[in-house]
């Protein structure tokens, strides 16, 4: 028994080393003053007030941010919907299609995604004038297609893991099945809306390969800014960039977390006492 | 305590949610709009449906046949780059005009094919190391305490919302020449000359592992964690040795979980891009920078479609045996 606990304690030692190593690496450069940034010239801030002065990489932060959030609100209410169709309304017809349809997204190869995106953009633009060129509408179009195949699954498990006996009462009860909705299944289901719409705002806000598809002159995306940067060979500022982003990140998912732990555990809470009362 | 005195609270909220909801149903144009629908057959239920279902066939299945038609068309130098596949003369259909010229060229160059192999190569090569590594981690944090399990999840899934991009170009400080490893080394006195790591195959493994790595624990983390201990005492009661539990055991049941996880790694591990461009040698043979290559670089809208939907046949496979896994593992979850 001793042994296998030493063996399982070296496995995770080493797994986490092997995942957060790199991302250390990136934070620690970034404080570098040398612009060889592995080699070590000295501390120094420098690098992040330069980003500040970067106005390209400014403008295309600004946009991801933009295009992130439209997305992720898209994204959770088209999700929604789909979840909630596939979770609740048994079996209709294409039920299998529609199942299919969000769960190809999430392992689809993101160049035939995006490739084939911009073909049904052109082909649109070509038949009927919309999309009018291809930029931000067209990049949020993609992401939402893209990310609320994320929010379904979130949703269609939520929904899975509890079971309808609240909103069967309120059914039984004569309310109508929209107000069933607003009033039971959104509260109960809040928690995998918010960690969908981080999600799809994370993933949009990463997406290099289908942005560089859709996206079109004057409105690059902040992945693909730092791609051609980085193309070129490491530079200081892209690590002081990354340990920005690194830090927002893991101050928003450590909050949503400790938020959604509670409020999951007052839910248990709750409906322990209901069950109580009983 | 304190729940009881929140619970009137969070009724009243949801008692405003109602009083706006029924205001707004008590509206004219809802009702108007309500019984419209009615009498077109949509109900609520469709309509929720009809929303996502729209979208997804607009926006996911019509440009999977449009690539398909581009495929088949021709080459040319205008707007659109390709010839159209229907000719109509006054109205009527005059010609269809298949090309299977671009296909017979991606079967005839040995590019292409080598691209194919290569991906398939190191997709499963890596998939393999993802395995390795991923299976002991998602282990370990199964049968960690409760109270670790959470944070140990958790830390597995932070690299994941933190951006990939900036995680591959992470690496590249790692593996280059003067980068971190090599410095290690050459201060440590064992290598005189560094090891040339960047831009190499292996650069890319590395990569591929250490971006996909996630992929592959959380399916089985999920599946170990659900798993029933006592068999595993059961077979430790009857004398088995730890490993021979494993090897019986443990193993065969995860099956689901191993396999969910391998074709989360592989699937998209196939047609990546950013990775082997970013890391591996510039003339990589890898079909996602092949199709990148074709379409950015030298334009031929045909030929990139071509590749995309030979790169989806690839994927059929591996895509249908993703979806029986996840089937089985949730049947799994209701028994």
């Amino acid at each position: 028994m001793k042994q296998s606990s030493t063996f399982r304690l070296s496995v995770l030692v080493f797994g986490f080393a092997f995942l957060y190593i790199p991302i250390l690496s990136l934070i620690v450069y970034s404080f570098n003053k040398s612009r060889l940034v592995t080699v070590w010239g000295g501390f120094s801030t420098q690098w992040y007030g330069r980003l500040l002065d970067n106005d390209q990489i400014l403008d295309a932060a600004w946009l991801s941010l933009k295009i992130a959030a439209i997305n992720a609100t898209g994204a959770v209410i088209l999700g929604t919907l789909a979840g909630l169709a596939l979770a609740r309304f048994g079996k209709f017809r294409g039920r299998t299609l529609l199942s299919g349809m969000t769960t190809a997204p999430l392992v689809m190869p993101e160049v035939i995604t995006g490739l084939s995106l911009l073909m049904l953009f052109v082909v649109m633009e070509a038949m009927f004038g919309w999309p009018a060129g291809r930029g931000v509408t067209t990049v949020t179009i993609a992401h939402m297609t893209l990310t609320l195949a994320y929010v379904t699954v979130i949703v269609q498990s939520r929904l899975s893991t509890l079971d309808d006996s609240l909103e069967e009462a309120a059914m039984d009860l004569g309310a109508r099945p929209s107000k069933i909705f607003f009033v039971i299944t959104l509260p109960i289901i809040a928690p995998a809306l918010i960690s969908g719409w981080l999600l799809s705002f994370t993933i949009s806000l990463d997406d290099l390969v289908i942005a560089s598809f859709v996206s079109g002159p004057g409105s690059s995306t902040l992945p693909m800014v730092i791609f051609s940067k980085v193309r070129m060979g490491v530079s200081p500022d892209i690590n002081a960039l990354a340990s920005i982003i690194v830090l927002l990140v893991t101050i928003g998912v450590i909050t949503a977390g400790i938020f959604l732990a509670r409020q999951e555990k007052r839910r248990q809470r709750d409906m322990q006492m209901a069950a109580a009362a009983k | 305590m304190n729940a009881r005195a929140e619970a009137p609270r969070r009724h009243r909220q949801s008692a405003g949610v109602q009083l706006i909801l029924d205001f707004l149903q008590r509206l004219p144009p809802y009702r108007w709009t309500q019984a419209r629908l009615v009498r077109w057959g949509l109900t609520g239920r469709t309509l929720v449906t009809a929303v996502p279902y729209f979208w997804l066939l607009l926006f996911f299945l019509v440009p999977f046949i449009i690539v398909l038609k581009i495929s088949f068309a021709e080459a040319r130098i205008g707007i659109p780059p390709y010839s159209p596949l229907l000719n109509w003369v006054d109205g009527s259909l005059a010609q269809i005009r298949l090309n299977f010229a671009t296909f017979q060229n991606m079967i005839q160059d040995s590019l292409y094919w080598k691209a194919y192999l290569n991906s398939i190569k190191v997709a499963a090569v890596s998939t393999l190391f993802c395995l390795l590594i991923g299976y002991p981690m998602a282990y370990a944090i199964a049968r960690a305490q409760s109270t670790w399990r959470h944070i140990l999840l958790m830390m597995v899934i932070l690299p994941f919302w933190t951006s990939f991009l900036l995680r591959v170009y992470a690496w590249i400080g790692i593996l280059k020449n003067n980068g971190l490893i090599n410095n290690f080394l050459m201060w440590t006195g064992l290598i005189e000359q560094p090891i040339v790591m960047l831009q190499t195959d292996f650069a890319i493994y590395v990569g591929i592992v250490y971006s996909y790595l996630p992929f592959m624990i959380l399916p089985l983390y999920s599946n170990l964690e659900k798993m029933d201990l006592t068999l595993l005492e059961a077979a430790a009661d009857l004398g088995a040795k730890p490993f021979k539990t494993f090897l019986t055991i443990t193993l065969p049941l995860s099956m689901p979980g191993i396999v969910a996880g391998s074709m989360l790694v592989f699937i998209p591990a196939v047609g990546e891009f950013v990775i082997p461009e970013l890391l591996g040698p510039s003339d990589s043979l890898m079909i996602g920078k092949v199709l990148w290559q074709v379409f950015f670089t030298k334009r031929d809208w045909p030929a990139a479609c071509a590749v995309a939907i030979a790169l989806l046949l690839l994927l059929v496979i591996p895509i249908v045996m993703l979806q029986r896994a996840q089937a089985a593992e949730a049947r799994g979850a209701h028994r």
